[in-house]
């Protein structure tokens, strides 16, 4: 009795039987971005400690981050960063029990796509 | 084969009972971070692609050195607890036990390294 059909349970349906929806896709792309940050923090991170040792080092550094393809990871970097943010917005308001239901969840989540490429032009201008 | 009831075989093996504290613990980072973000992204940014001189008068000064290392400390605490979820979800058994001591590694290696580099710039 105590071992029949082990590791052989059925099991419930997986993310490939599922169309594709705008709260899972807005919530695995919180997930991308948040992760995929690491990146930028390596390259920041080489940035300060490059000032921190030597002009040459720095203009190394400086000069990766300001060339066409450290502007396009810095750009996507930055959109990634408002897009984690603003998602981390939405969760901090879930986790209140506010705005589960399917409609709010949906516009929340244009929202936070809208509001992230919206950021990330106004910081592109400012800066 | 050993004989053991289904009870038997299931106790010990549930949950950590640590799942609140971590929740507890991405929403406090996650909240120090909402007030930082904004703050390192309008610090740093303008500095991005100036001369060296400039960046480390900038960076010699209490607010912008301040944010900066509490955005290094906070971020790498934040993704440290962040990606332990992620690894745990898709890495399994020893591998998984492995990834995590090294992200945690990784995350405060990062830390160490751009703190001890905002204090240079700036003492």
């Amino acid at each position: 009795m105590a071992d029949v059909n082990r590791g052989n349970r059925p099991l419930s349906p997986h993310l490939t039987i599922y169309r594709p929806q705008l709260t899972s896709m807005t919530s695995i792309l919180t997930r991308i971005t948040g992760n995929a940050l690491l990146v930028t923090t390596f390259l920041i991170t080489w940035w300060f400690i490059a000032a921190a040792t030597s002009p040459e080092a720095f203009a190394t550094a400086d000069g990766f981050l300001t060339s066409w393809f450290g502007d396009l990871v810095m750009t996507l970097s930055l959109w990634g960063l408002w897009y984690h943010t603003l998602a981390g917005v939405r969760h901090l308001i879930w986790d209140n029990g506010i705005g589960l239901e399917i409609h709010t969840a949906e516009k929340l989540g244009w929202a936070v796509i809208g509001g992230s490429v919206v950021l990330t032009i106004l910081t592109i201008i400012i800066i | 084969m050993r004989y053991l009831t289904d009870r038997k075989r299931a106790t010990g093996m549930g949950s950590a009972k640590s799942g609140t504290a971590h929740f507890w613990a991405m929403k406090v980072s996650a909240f120090a971070l909402l007030i930082l973000i904004p703050l390192f992204v309008f610090t740093f940014g303008p500095m991005l692609g100036k001369p060296h001189a400039e960046v480390l008068e900038y960076f010699s000064h209490p607010f912008p050195a301040i944010v900066a290392a509490l955005t290094f400390a906070v971020t790498m605490k934040h993704f440290k607890d962040g990606v332990q979820v992620l690894i745990e979800d898709y890495v399994h058994g020893v591998a998984e036990k492995i990834s995590i001591v090294v992200m945690i590694c990784v995350c405060y290696a990062i830390a160490a390294t751009g703190l001890f580099a905002i204090a240079r710039i700036a003492l």
